[in-house]
């Protein structure tokens, strides 16, 4: 079972941008309700599909340089990178089916 | 299909939270559809809520949500986290789709509250989560030092744009008649705030900029006379319409849109189905208002079931 990862500015880098797999990342807050209402979504996104894509989230609030860097403005938003660069986004929460649909063609 | 339950929840907002802890108190064993991604409803997107009574210190609206969700699943009420897709509420036995599966019940009970309205302009759209937001707790952290606008009147407009000052630089009310629909509290706040200023009479017509918000082209409504404002932040505030799409065709609506409820009760035209909360009430609109009709909701099924033998 894989679980959703935290990552931060010091390690985006080597766990986003260098990874193998293609990787979503959360950007998130724990004063964000919507974050929290999707956190078990991306759980349960992580278990079923962990082997394909990586899941990992990031504290904006402790991490304020990568959201930056990626023109962040809203929470949640959904990144997936593939080979370093941003290939696909998704703002505010979404239902799973819906993130499966967004994201069939990495699953 | 499964057995014919006594009572569903369609919402998971303190309406429908409340008629859950209700029913399940009444061994009425409700099953709640809560939503995928919307359990908690409104206020999780909120703050501090000040005004819900037994609260003196008030309560972070997410928490207070998390409170009422263990109540009822503490007096054994089923919390499914899955979307409503479709609904039959004109036969005696409702039918009720979730998940790809249908439940049946005897009753049933419609929280399924509000959403925001759009603005409809030229941009809103395009540039949602790019400068535009709904929701100040969530993204107003992003605008820090810079100056935006909220748009609309109302008490969540003074709400967010109070949130806003902790952050930006400047924050400017837009508002399209010339004094505040907000309470006399939530108004006074606001104008005591330096950093927030008004534009009266005035309407957005287009959110300006590429990648992200650059400015706001809005109209005197006074003289018709358009100019820019310029802002990178938008936050929208101009009230809600309520979520009936789902039964939309089965139940009579009122003049506004809202079901129509037989007031006090929570009865609505069709057998067996009672309504409560915002999807019903555009007057109050509170939480414990909300509340209050989840629990008349509950009590009214209950009424119900006992006198059809159930």
């Amino acid at each position: 079972m894989s679980t959703v990862k935290n990552v931060t500015d010091a390690t985006f880098n080597d766990e986003v941008l260098a990874s193998d797999k293609p990787v979503l990342v959360d950007f998130w807050a724990d004063w964000c309700g919507p974050c929290k209402q999707m956190a078990p979504v991306l759980d349960k996104l992580a278990e079923e599909y962990g082997d394909k894509i990586e899941v990992v989230k990031i504290n904006t609030d402790q991490n304020p340089d990568t959201p930056r860097a990626y023109n962040v403005m809203s929470l949640p938003t959904m990144n997936v990178y593939k080979g370093g660069e941003v290939v696909k986004q998704l703002i505010g929460a979404k239902p799973k089916r819906v993130l499966e649909k967004e994201l069939a063609e990495f699953l | 299909m499964s057995d014919v339950r006594n009572v569903i929840i369609i919402g998971s907002g303190p309406a429908g939270y409340t008629a859950a802890v209700y029913a399940a108190r009444a061994e009425l064993r409700p099953l709640v559809f809560e939503g995928s991604i919307t359990a908690g409803g409104a206020l999780m997107n909120t703050t501090d809520v000040e005004n819900f009574p037994g609260f003196p210190d008030g309560i972070m609206g997410p928490d207070l949500m998390d409170n009422l969700r263990k109540q009822a699943e503490r007096f054994g009420a089923d919390l499914v986290p899955e979307d409503v897709t479709s609904v039959d509420l004109t036969k005696p036995v409702k039918e009720v789709t979730a998940g790809g599966e249908t439940f049946l019940a005897h009753t049933v009970i419609l929280a399924t509250g509000s959403g925001y309205r759009e603005l409809g302009v030229p941009g809103e759209k395009e540039l949602s989560g790019r400068g535009t937001s709904w929701c100040a707790t969530c993204d107003g952290f992003f605008f820090r030092d810079q100056d935006i606008a909220v748009v609309g009147g109302g008490d969540t407009a003074m709400e967010e744009a109070l949130f806003l000052t902790r952050f930006a630089k400047s924050v400017t009310v837009v508002h399209r008649r010339d004094e505040l629909r907000a309470s006399k509290i939530m108004a006074e706040r606001a104008f005591a705030n330096e950093k927030i200023s008004f534009v009266w009479d005035t309407e957005v017509v287009e959110v300006l900029g590429e990648d992200r918000v650059h400015g706001l082209r809005v109209r005197d409504r006074n003289n018709g006379e358009e100019r820019t404002l310029d802002v990178t932040g938008l936050f929208v505030a101009i009230g809600h319409d309520p979520r009936v799409e789902l039964f939309d065709g089965q139940i009579e609506l009122d003049d506004e849109g809202y079901v129509k409820a037989d007031f006090p009760s929570t009865r609505t035209n069709l057998e067996g189905v009672f309504a409560a909360g915002d999807v019903v009430d555009h007057q109050y609109r509170q939480a414990i208002t909300a509340a209050g009709t989840g629990c008349s909701a509950a009590l009214d099924a209950e009424r119900y079931l006992a006198e059809h033998g159930n």
